[in-house]
């Protein structure tokens, strides 16, 4: 009889101990939660680390941050499924805005994407300081290009270039990766490939990158963060008080500043530039 | 290869140092998997012996289902779970989706069928007169049933390796019901993830090891429980 229950009990120890003091979502009050849907350059670069626990603080809300592509962070708020969105495709999001699925869209900040590729430069892209002619060279010399393939932010706007260059882009030249930012990087670097990439995501892997800024600065490359609020009509359960203190507090003249400043003691330069109150036109004046 | 070693370093340091996040993030993996394992065994054993030992209509589309859930892939148990639990699905007014309670119920969902398909072979194995011979000396089904499970928990045992093994591993169903939240959802193959795409390759590499230490620890435990009531009960030859 000893030893039977000693087993057991040994049994219980292994497995059902450990599970005891997990700590389940006990006190979580709703209407406290507020979730968030993001792309993944807010979370990778690590600025939502910053971020999100300051609006904590200030208010008691607790954040789900679900970091996302744009385009399922969109459509993930449209179902009802997120109270707040931060994500960067301008033409989609005003799409779901004249649809009237989200509302009140600011701005909040922006950086810019950048063109890279291999020293060699075998499309010759690093003599025009166009967007669209840079693709058109690398289409017309079939030279491999990586895609995110995963109608994220940068891939929307990937598109937009294809779409002006009246180009359907489609061969064994074309990778799409179908994952994300820093994934994508890696793809590129090995297979020796052009692609369009945020800055911020760039900054982060530039050591680890044989790959080098061929184009920047084109005025289509601007890479612009908005916020937008869930209506309500969208489903059942949406914490619209908080969506909408989340929304507040990114354009607060407090948050800007922290944006103003996040990454310049890690990589020499801010990674965002907080853009508040402007209009999208304005916008790297 | 300097990247292996730098990450096998920083795993070094991180544990030296008592980093707390890291702590913070192994021991609720821990508690999650645990928890999922624990409830995969009080449904899963009693349904791994009901399968064993009855005959009933339907019990092989059961056992079949039984079977293909074992190999079931963890990314489309999350897809459903994550369906279910949605705001606008049938259990969205519990608002559990992106909480420990539902990556313990997508686990769990794993977990059981490998803990049931397992008991149920390890039941089968058993010598099939050993029952009878048990009812003949007067056994009540109560009695029956501790003898018979005293027989085969050392394959039981290795049923909840499996299971364990299985969950705290798994990373798609994880990271879409759980959301990878930071402090709260965050679980050692999901921030595995996130660290790889964030490009902290070494903190990346960190983590898998500790994941591996972490099983490698918890399977070498039961393993020698297992072999020492091995040697504890000489095979009859």
């Amino acid at each position: 009889m000893q030893k039977r229950s000693s087993f057991a009990i040994r049994l219980l120890l292994l497995v059902v101990l450990p599970a005891i003091p997990a700590n389940l979502p006990a006190g979580e009050a709703a209407g406290k939660n507020v979730i968030l849907s993001t792309t993944t350059s807010t979370q990778d670069s690590g600025l939502l680390d910053v971020l999100v626990p300051l609006f904590e603080k200030k208010t008691g809300y607790s954040v789900k941050t679900i970091s996302v592509g744009t385009g399922q962070a969109l459509a993930l708020a449209a179902k009802g499924e997120a109270d707040v969105v931060l994500v960067h495709a301008p033409s989609l999001e005003k799409k779901y805005v004249a649809d009237g699925k989200l509302l009140n869209r600011r701005l909040v900040m922006y950086n810019d994407f950048i063109i890279i590729g291999p020293t060699t430069d075998p499309a010759k892209i690093k003599s025009t300081r166009s967007s669209v002619e840079a693709v058109k060279r690398i289409y017309g010399s079939r030279s491999r290009f990586v895609s995110r393939g995963d109608n994220s932010g940068t891939h929307n706007l990937e598109k937009s270039l294809w779409k002006q260059a009246a180009i359907e882009p489609r061969g064994a030249w074309y990778i799409e990766s179908g994952q994300g930012m820093g994934a994508t990087l890696g793809i590129a670097n090995e297979r020796s490939a052009y692609t369009i990439t945020d800055r911020a995501t760039y900054l982060a892997y530039k050591k680890r990158l044989a790959l080098v800024i061929l184009l920047e600065g084109d005025k289509p490359l601007l890479n612009i963060y908005s916020v937008l609020e869930v209506n309500p009509a969208n489903g059942p359960r949406i914490n619209v008080v908080g969506g909408k203190a989340f929304a507040d507090f990114m354009v607060a003249p407090d948050s800007q500043a922290v944006i103003k400043n996040f990454g310049v003691e890690k990589y020499g330069q801010p990674l965002f530039i907080p853009v508040a109150g402007m209009r999208e036109e304005q916008v790297g004046e | 290869m300097g990247l292996v070693w730098d990450g096998i370093e920083h795993a070094f340091r991180l544990f030296l140092a008592g980093d707390a996040e890291v702590l913070g993030i192994t021991l609720f993996s821990l508690q999650v998997s645990g928890a999922a394992t624990g409830l995969s065994l009080v449904v899963g054993i009693p349904l791994g012996m009901v399968l064993a030992m009855k005959r009933f209509p339907g019990r092989s589309l059961v056992v079949s289902l039984i079977n293909t859930g074992m190999g079931f892939p963890p990314v489309v148990v999350g897809l459903f779970v994550t369906i279910f639990l949605w705001r606008s699905g049938p259990l969205g007014f519990m608002e559990l989706l992106y909480t420990p309670s539902a990556m313990i119920i997508a686990q769990v969902v794993i977990a059981f069928p490998i803990v049931a398909g397992l008991t149920m072979a390890a039941f089968q194995s058993l010598n099939p007169h050993l029952r009878l011979q048990l009812l003949g000396i007067g056994a009540s089904t109560p009695q029956l049933l501790w003898l018979l499970g005293k027989e085969a928990r050392l394959p039981v045992l290795a049923a909840i390796m499996a299971g364990f093994g299985g969950v705290i591993s798994e990373v798609g169903a994880s990271m879409m019901v759980g959301g990878n939240i930071r402090g709260q959802t965050r679980v050692l193959t999901t921030a595995t993830v996130l660290e790889t795409g964030k490009g902290n390759f070494e903190l990346a590499i960190a983590l898998g090891l500790i994941l591996l230490v972490l099983s490698f620890a918890v399977n070498f435990l039961l393993t020698y429980i297992q072999q020492r009531e091995q040697l504890r009960w000489p095979k009859p030859s």
